[in-house]
């Protein structure tokens, strides 16, 4: 890959004064790593990022599901910037990929069709008596990471490295297509050349590999998931990728969406129970980390604060490699140590963790 | 009507059948579907032919990850051609005639009733390990032990306030739910109850109840590939 296709797409990224708003999908499945972003942001990094109670979903599941009308979603943006603009907030910030689609989705609908906009924003009046002003920029959360990735690199206390042998570490990278597949021009790299988690990867010390499909879907397919009887379009697809990347022997799959990593984890998990194949090294699965969850581990967060008891797939192996501290008794505890049962091993676990505790 | 989507006016102008979209389909490569067909019927501004479309399995199974989007040459986007021939599709009450179609009732009452009820369209005790046999046995112990696990994230689990899977309050819940009623979000949830009922009554159901909902979740006749 040539580097200077990338810098046709170089994006400015507001370098403080967030306003978040959440993922449904990562908050359900990834709820540490939502909660790393704010405290990288705030504590690492010193930066103002607020969070706001009252936002909600932008129904972007529902819409992509077809049961949204486009109307209805974009009021429900309107109210998300509405919340911004009365937070005294400019630069928007989306944890989710499919969100941050639907966010740069309206604001263009909304520049070549001017009375959509107007309807909108009487939509939303009438509905709420909010009012809003269009955010000065709008990120995805990994956008920001990627900003600050230099100054991560320069408090980090591991690096992308193997501890025993000073080998970079290989990374695959999943971008997740709502990135910039929808517009090219918001994302960092453009769909062709992204570079958002490819920079975060070299940025700490380890090494991207290249593989066929890169840039093929995760599999979610929305309502191809999402109905139980069209879910073989979902496994087939993170299948293509799976046996697309495992002959270059990676260490970690790195995602940007917050369904990507769920999707690989637990497809992973369902075609060694199904089929007995696994991907990773000594039979067992490649850990898949979401990119808050990598720049918590270089940062010195603990794994199970950064949630990574949650995944499926264990993460150890790269724990390991990467020579991080942890307490495999405490994986599966719960708030102040609490005991709280653990799950049963799996095909794609090492049966690595916990064991101490029965 | 189909022109008066801006989905088809920012998603079709002048295709020239290349099939590069087809070419990058996750759904062509499972499916028996081919979206540069689907450009190519709704350029040609046949009416039958965009209704046997809206009557037909054919529509449902993109997967809207508009890949196809960025590599056409002329600028196309099939994903947002197919948005707005579902959208169609169930104004018009046709999607109740494809066993894909008919799934709509499934989603609608699924994430849906989700957004509606919690302000989310996933939240943890949506996703039943039951009927997710695939999500393994760490999301079981999730499952099992949700407040003991998120708790350990967030504040506020369950509970208004900020964090994750946070309760959202009813004022704002309310607020959703106006949104939904007068941007048209409610009465089309509406529609997709009509025709679903009208269809489970044609197919010997009582009702578009449970068991019939079950039923479009589930049924494959494995005609798809
Ligand atoms: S890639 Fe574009 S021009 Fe080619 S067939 Fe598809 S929609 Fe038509
Ligand atoms: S949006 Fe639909 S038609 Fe386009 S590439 Fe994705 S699955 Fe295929």
């Amino acid at each position: 890959m040539k580097k200077h296709s990338w810098q046709e797409y170089q994006k400015d990224v507001a370098d403080d004064k967030y306003y978040y708003v959440r993922s449904c999908i990562r908050q359900n499945f990834f709820p540490g790593s939502e909660a790393a972003f704010l405290n990288i942001l705030r504590n690492d990094l010193h930066r103002d990022i607020r969070e706001d109670a009252i936002h909600t979903s932008c129904t972007g599941i529902g819409y992509h599901s077809d049961i949204v009308p486009i109307e209805t979603i974009m009021t429900v943006v309107a109210r998300q910037f509405a919340l911004m603009t009365e937070s005294g907030y400019e630069n928007f910030a989306s944890s989710c990929i499919t969100s941050f689609g639907v966010y740069s989705e309206a604001l263009e609908m909304w520049h070549e069709f001017p009375e959509m906009e107007e309807k909108t924003r009487e939509y939303l009046y009438k509905a709420t008596g909010r009012e809003f002003r269009k955010p000065r920029s709008v990120a995805h959360a990994s956008d920001i990471i990627f900003h600050h990735r230099d100054e991560i690199a320069s408090k980090a206390k591991y690096r992308l490295v193997n501890a025993a042998t000073g080998e970079p570490l290989r990374g695959v990278e999943h971008i997740g297509c709502h990135y910039a597949k929808i517009f090219p021009k918001n994302g960092i790299g453009g769909a062709e050349f992204p570079y958002v988690l490819a920079g975060m990867i070299e940025a700490w010390g380890g090494q991207v590999v290249d593989y066929p499909e890169r840039r093929h879907c995760c599999g979610f397919g929305f309502r191809n998931y999402l109905v139980r009887a069209n879910r073989g379009y979902s496994i087939a697809n993170s299948q293509k990728k799976f046996e697309s990347m495992a002959p270059y022997k990676p260490d970690f799959i790195l995602t940007n969406c917050p369904g990507c990593p769920m999707f690989m984890d637990r497809w992973q998990y369902t075609i060694a129970e199904m089929e007995g194949i696994t991907y990773g090294a000594d039979g067992h699965g490649i850990p898949v980390l979401t990119y808050e969850e990598l720049a918590g581990l270089v940062l010195g967060y603990d794994p199970w604060e950064l949630g990574m008891q949650m995944h499926q797939v264990d993460v150890e192996p790269l724990l390991d490699k990467m020579g991080v501290e942890y307490d495999p008794s405490a994986k599966f505890l719960g708030k102040n140590g609490k005991y709280i049962g653990q799950p049963l091993d799996a095909a794609v676990n090492c049966g690595c963790s916990g064991s101490s505790i029965l | 009507m189909l022109r008066q989507d801006v989905r088809v006016r920012e998603g079709l102008t002048a295709c020239m059948n290349c099939g590069v979209c087809t070419g990058v389909c996750p759904a062509a490569e499972f499916y028996n579907y081919d979206p540069r067909q689907i450009v190519t019927a709704v350029q040609s501004q046949d009416d039958d032919k965009i209704e046997a479309l809206l009557r037909s399995d054919t529509i449902w199974y993109c997967g809207e990850c508009m890949s196809c989007r960025p590599r056409c040459p002329r600028g196309n986007t099939p994903g947002y051609v197919i948005q707005a021939l579902r959208t169609l599709s169930q104004r018009l009450g046709f999607f109740v005639e494809s066993e894909k179609g008919r799934q709509q009732l499934a989603l609608k009452r699924i994430i849906g009733q989700s957004i509606l009820d919690t302000g989310y369209c996933v939240h943890p005790k949506l996703v039943d390990p039951g009927l997710h046999p695939e999500q393994g046995p760490v999301w079981q112990w999730i499952y099992d032990n949700d407040q003991g696990v998120y708790e350990r994230f967030s504040p506020n689990y369950g509970k208004v306030g900020p964090g994750a899977c946070r309760k959202i309050d009813d004022e704002t819940l309310d607020e959703i739910r106006r949104i939904f009623e007068v941007s048209g979000g409610q009465a089309f949830f509406d529609t997709i109850e009509a025709h679903s009922e009208r269809k489970a009554r044609e197919m010997g159901h009582e009702h578009a109840d449970d068991d019939y909902m079950m039923m479009v979740y589930t049924t494959n006749s494995g005609n798809h590939q």
